[in-house]
């Protein structure tokens, strides 16, 4: 924003950005549905998209066909978007909290959609009405709101809003807990402790039509907002003094965040590190401005938790590593890293 | 710009921290506002931004009143430098000035050279010209403090309010900014500490337990009385015969004169 690039310029600039961008998030998913637990050849990959994509009629395994169209193709979507929708959470929140550590999964928004979506699957509260991601909405929102009050009443600051967060997860997960304790059979309880530590493998093209809408709305919704992000450097107060309409711009961009972190726990479960690390990653790479940081971190997340996918089904042949545990596996030593790299720049 | 204010006010639980301040700065005007710690002087200054919630009576600019107009009107016509504002956050010296297009801006209007102009201008009147690319967190508190006065004048607002902008500044820099706010067409309401630098402002308002004490030209405002019953401390009027200004020496009351 600040380079004096003419705006015939500028357009050009963002168009090749955004190209770039492009091709490398298609690579990304290109690896993530070739690798696996048999990696697959090329040629029978490209055979099964083109046959599906353009009905171009080549001759392929009806198996193989099934497993990249069927299974591997939307559960790579799925995971671009879940990571580039728990990236731009983590980015809006650092934003608007002004604390380094806020992303959903600490600020208790995960945990509450977690037990939203617990409560509707085992307790059946409105399971028709609102379905698994309705209630995943409710409460992650719920959650939001109780931790947003007890920051404030704490007395409102960035470090009130983690701690309150913390208390926040911690009573999210206990409720979960207990539900599954009091309503769930043995089976079900194993398959979703299995599910709240991260799971792809039951996703289908139905939930790619739900996860990629909401990330590349979210996406929409925060560049719409990276000016008044990026005033909310100096603070709430700063920013309202920048012609911010503070209040509204709050409401938006945590209902996005909300509906982003709600629609990916609720179809892969709670995955951690994502929203901490990538957006670090991502300003050190690009800078503190949104209007960069913003399509860096959704691209960086995107393309971040495919490979923890391929990691989760390469890593133990035979059997699927939970992805959450993959990217608390990479993500923990990662921000260590980010934390000793970024000392003297924040 | 003209800002006014009628009756005015903020409470803090149940407790005035200001109230009843009917003022009126007039277009091109500085007004010092004075008084001593925890008189209200930001209070008052974040109630003329318009960033104070619940506020109690009302500003107008040029008889508008300020909660009927948009953040963004407001923010095109007020810039307001706050007593302390910082961040964590990585981001160059030329990046927190160009904050201050941030009303000028849209999506279908983006940063161009005209902002960029405006913005380098902006610098160059702080003396920050060369140090556009340091990293914020590298900065001193003056130079930080400059970098904020620089994002307010890219603002290019008719109104500006400062918060004891003077502080953590060398004095070539503070009487350096005390020049170029005098030289700006812009009504200007500058809080200050320093009473013999208040003396240069066109009229003093002076604060004393958040109400209005006096508001008139310095001289009659800061008499031997107000001194010692708002600031309590003894001052004589010492005057430099080279262009006959009025400089106070202050002493503590308990002192032998
Ligand atoms: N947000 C607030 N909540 C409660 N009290 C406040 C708040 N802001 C300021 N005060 C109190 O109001 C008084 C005036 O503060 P302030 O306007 O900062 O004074 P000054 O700038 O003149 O030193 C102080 O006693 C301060 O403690
Ligand atoms: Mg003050």
């Amino acid at each position: 924003m600040s380079q004096t690039v003419p705006p015939a310029g500028l357009a050009l600039h963002v168009a090749l950005r955004g190209m770039a961008g492009g091709a490398v998030l298609l690579l990304a998913v290109l690896a993530g549905v070739i690798l696996g637990e048999t990696p697959l050849p090329w040629a029978t990959v490209h055979a099964a998209l083109a046959n599906n994509l353009w009905g171009a009629g080549l001759p392929v395994d009806a198996i193989d066909q099934g497993i990249i169209w069927s299974y591997r193709v939307p559960r790579t979507l799925v995971a671009a978007a879940c990571g580039a929708g728990l990236a731009l959470a983590g980015v809006v929140l650092q934003a608007l909290v002004r604390n380094a550590l806020a992303d959903p999964y600490l600020l208790g928004v995960s945990a509450g959609a977690s037990t939203g979506a617990v409560a509707v699957t085992i307790l059946g509260i409105g399971a028709g009405a609102i379905g698994i991601s309705g209630g995943a909405f409710l409460g992650a929102a719920l959650a939001f709101g109780l931790v947003a009050a007890l920051a404030r009443a704490a007395g409102g600051g960035p470090a009130q809003m983690v701690l309150a967060g913390i208390a926040g997860s911690q009573l999210f997960n206990a409720l979960t807990s207990f539900f599954i304790a009091k309503s769930a059979n043995a089976e079900q309880a194993r398959g979703i402790i299995f599910w709240l530590l991260g799971n792809l493998s039951g996703v289908r093209w139905p939930d790619v039509t739900l996860a990629v809408p909401v990330a590349i709305i979210g996406l929409c919704v925060c560049l719409w907002h990276m000016r008044a992000l990026d005033a909310f450097t100096f603070g709430a107060d700063a920013a309202s003094s920048l012609g911010i309409a503070v209040r509204r711009v709050q409401i938006v961009l945590i209902g996005a965040v909300t509906l982003m972190t709600a629609t990916m726990v609720s179809l892969v479960g709670s995955i951690g590190f994502v929203g901490l690390v990538i957006p670090h990653a991502a300003r050190l790479l690009v800078g503190p401005r949104h209007g960069r940081l913003l399509p860096a971190a959704a691209l960086a997340g995107a393309v971040f938790l495919i490979a923890a996918d391929v990691a989760s089904r390469m890593l133990i042949p035979g059997q699927v590593v939970p992805i959450g545990v993959v990217t608390a596996l990479v993500g923990a030593p990662g921000f260590a890293l980010i934390l000793i790299r970024g000392r003297g720049r924040t | 710009m003209r800002i006014a204010t009628y009756n005015l006010g903020w409470a803090s639980g149940g407790r005035p921290i200001v109230e009843g301040i009917t003022l009126e700065v007039k277009s091109g005007e500085t007004l010092g506002l004075i008084g001593p710690n925890g008189s209200g002087k930001s209070t008052l200054l974040r109630l003329l931004a318009g960033i104070a919630p619940r506020p109690q009576g009302h500003v107008t600019l040029e008889g508008e009143d300020l909660r009927r107009m948009k953040r963004r009107d407001i923010a095109r016509r007020i810039a307001f430098v706050e007593q302390q504002a910082d961040t964590a956050e990585a981001l160059r010296v030329r990046d927190a000035v160009a904050l201050g297009r941030t009303p000028w801006l849209s999506p279908l209007a983006p940063f161009g050279a005209a902002d960029a102009a405006i913005c380098a201008k902006a610098l160059a009147h702080v003396g920050m010209a060369q140090m556009a690319d340091r990293s914020w967190s590298t900065l001193s508190g003056g130079e930080r403090q400059r970098v904020h006065i620089a994002r307010a004048l890219a603002q290019r607002p008719q109104v500006m309010l400062l918060d004891e902008p003077t502080n953590h500044l060398d004095i070539h820099h503070q009487l350096a900014l005390l020049r170029l706010i005098s030289d700006l067409p812009v009504t200007v309401v500058i809080a200050l500490h320093d009473l013999n630098q208040a003396m240069g402002c066109d009229r003093l308002a002076v604060m004393e337990g958040g109400r209005l004490a006096a508001i008139g030209p310095p001289a009659e405002v800061l008499t031997q009385t107000r001194l010692g019953r708002i600031f309590r401390v003894g001052g004589r009027a010492l005057h430099d015969p080279t262009d006959g200004a009025t400089q106070f020496r202050f002493h503590c009351l308990e002192d032998p004169l």
